[in-house]
């Protein structure tokens, strides 16, 4: 127990030194992840409205499948995306491995079928009255359709807040694609992963109390958001 | 206009992006174990080659069977890894060139006090693993193809005993760090690089102790070596040449031999011709 009261003594003391190499640590994580949710958010919340409104061949499939991508293991995705970025692989002549760009294409992969699919959801478990109302009321498809999204927004922040969260805490990805270069592309998640393996448990521990620290702050800013734009 | 935002938002971060690409054009990559790194070795060496040649090193700490499919592959502008016997064979292969000694350390096998095989002392490496292995006394593996890991099976093969057919031999498939936690919490023997030992015996209070050591099988040798540059013609050579030429010169040999851990040891040895 002494252990744990003794990691967040040293979070106290990390977060008020301010240290460089931390900051450089957690601006990286948040350009990274934030990079990521942004990219993964156009496309997913775009892909959920064409899901929602469109019909085609294979929706189910797709559906089906974005589901179960939303469990995708880090790790698979972390060497897959090594194998076509590696300098043999078909997009090696970028020369993208172990950089940064590298770790936001392995993090819009995995948030992106956790947005999509949730989006999805909440704008089809919002669909029929509203859409009946509008197009009652004499709004045309596209208007009846933005009704519904309007609607459905509480639930697509939802979907975009839990792929954060999954960017954000995961590692096994970034630490393939990105490699854990120090001052280059160490992350908070990779940098708690190295310090466990140094042995410096407390360090480690106090790391993960300032990355939770900065998760609940982003959570706090957005429900702040949230909540005006209900009022 | 929040859509505006959103835009301008976006083009911020590909803006960023492309600045963090360019940013890569400077950096010397090296693909190395994660044993070197975890002894702090490159934090201290690597400002000191950026000062005495101006090249930045980024490394990428793998296991050492990871370390030369990078290199391969050309991931990887340089290798710095401990598995002699792989790298004379690949450099023979043609992937990688100029192949040099740089330091050296020694493994040695730890286990727990009450010492079930009674191995303590001996010194003989194969002599110690078969005694472990007619006691039946649990052993762990690294069994992650990393260099500590091929020189336990090295020394398995030359006592003539194949370990995997015991249930006291457990793979965990983990780093050097990890693996001795594991042994120290089932009492268990295991194969270890002397810098992670020394590096962790006392800040985790491992319930381990040095068995066998001086064997002159247990001899860990670290080499440097460039990505051939015939096989991967966008590597880095002229840099990769000036990193290994410093690392072999006296003054980078120096600078190797004043490396001290946390707790004042000395881990590694130089030894460039």
């Amino acid at each position: 127990m002494n252990e744990i009261f003794l990691s967040f003594e040293k979070a106290f003391h990390l977060i008020i030194s301010l240290d460089r190499d931390l900051l450089g640590i957690i601006f990286l994580s948040l350009y990274v992840s934030g990079a990521a949710i942004v990219i993964a958010s156009i496309a997913g919340i775009i892909s959920a409205y064409g899901l929602s409104f469109k019909e085609f061949p294979g929706k189910g499939v797709t559906i089906s499948v974005l589901n179960t991508f939303m469990g995708l293991p880090p790790v698979v995705v972390g060497l897959f995306l090594y194998l076509m970025l590696s300098r043999r692989g078909p997009f090696g002549f970028m020369g993208l491995l172990y950089t940064p760009p590298a770790m936001i294409i392995a993090q819009t992969v995995l948030a992106f079928p956790i947005i999509t699919a949730m989006s999805y959801l909440s704008i089809t478990s919002v669909r029929p009255n509203i859409r009946l109302a509008a197009l009652g009321l004499g709004a045309t498809e596209m208007q009846a359709s933005m009704a519904v999204v309007k609607n459905a927004r509480y639930g697509i922040i939802s979907s975009v807040m839990a792929g954060l969260g999954r960017v954000m805490a995961e590692v096994g990805a970034v630490l393939i694609v990105g490699g854990n270069i120090a001052g280059y592309t160490r992350v908070m998640t990779t940098t708690i992963a190295l310090e466990y393996d140094k042995g410096n448990f407390d360090l480690a521990i106090a790391l993960g109390i300032i990355l939770l620290l900065i998760a609940l702050g982003i959570n706090s800013a957005l429900f702040f958001f949230q909540g005006r734009t209900y009022r | 206009m929040r859509l505006f935002r959103n835009v301008m938002l976006l083009g911020l971060m590909l803006s960023m992006l492309s600045v963090s690409m360019a940013a890569a054009g400077m950096r010397l990559r090296c693909a190395s174990t994660t044993s070197t790194q975890n002894s702090g070795l490159f934090e201290y060496l690597l400002p000191i080659v950026e000062t005495e040649t101006g090249i930045k090193v980024d490394v990428v700490a793998v296991g050492t069977g990871a370390a030369l499919e990078i290199g391969k592959r050309g991931d990887a502008d340089v290798l710095f890894v401990h598995a002699k016997d792989d790298e004379l064979r690949l450099v023979k292969d043609g992937w990688f060139v100029n192949r040099h000694d740089v330091m050296y350390n020694d493994f040695v096998i730890v286990g727990p006090p009450h010492d079930p095989a009674g191995i303590s002392g001996l010194t003989s490496a194969t002599g110690a693993f078969g005694k472990m292995s007619v006691a039946e006394a649990p052993f762990i593996s690294r069994g992650d193809n990393s260099g500590t890991n091929k020189k336990e099976l090295k020394i398995w093969k030359e006592a003539g005993i194949n370990p995997e057919d015991g249930k006291w031999y457990l793979e965990v498939g983990q780093g050097m760090g990890k693996t001795l936690r594991i042994a120290s919490e089932k009492q268990a023997y295991t194969l270890t690089d002397r810098g992670t030992w020394l590096a962790l015996k006392d800040q985790e209070k491992l319930d381990l102790r040095i068995m066998v050591e001086g064997d002159n099988m247990l001899f860990n040798q670290y080499g440097v070596m460039a990505v051939s540059p015939k096989r991967q013609p966008h590597v880095k050579h002229a840099e990769a040449m000036k990193f290994i030429n410093f690392l072999i010169s006296e003054k980078g040999q120096k600078a190797i031999g004043g490396f001290r851990d946390s707790h004042g040891n000395q881990l590694f040895h130089p030894d460039a011709e």
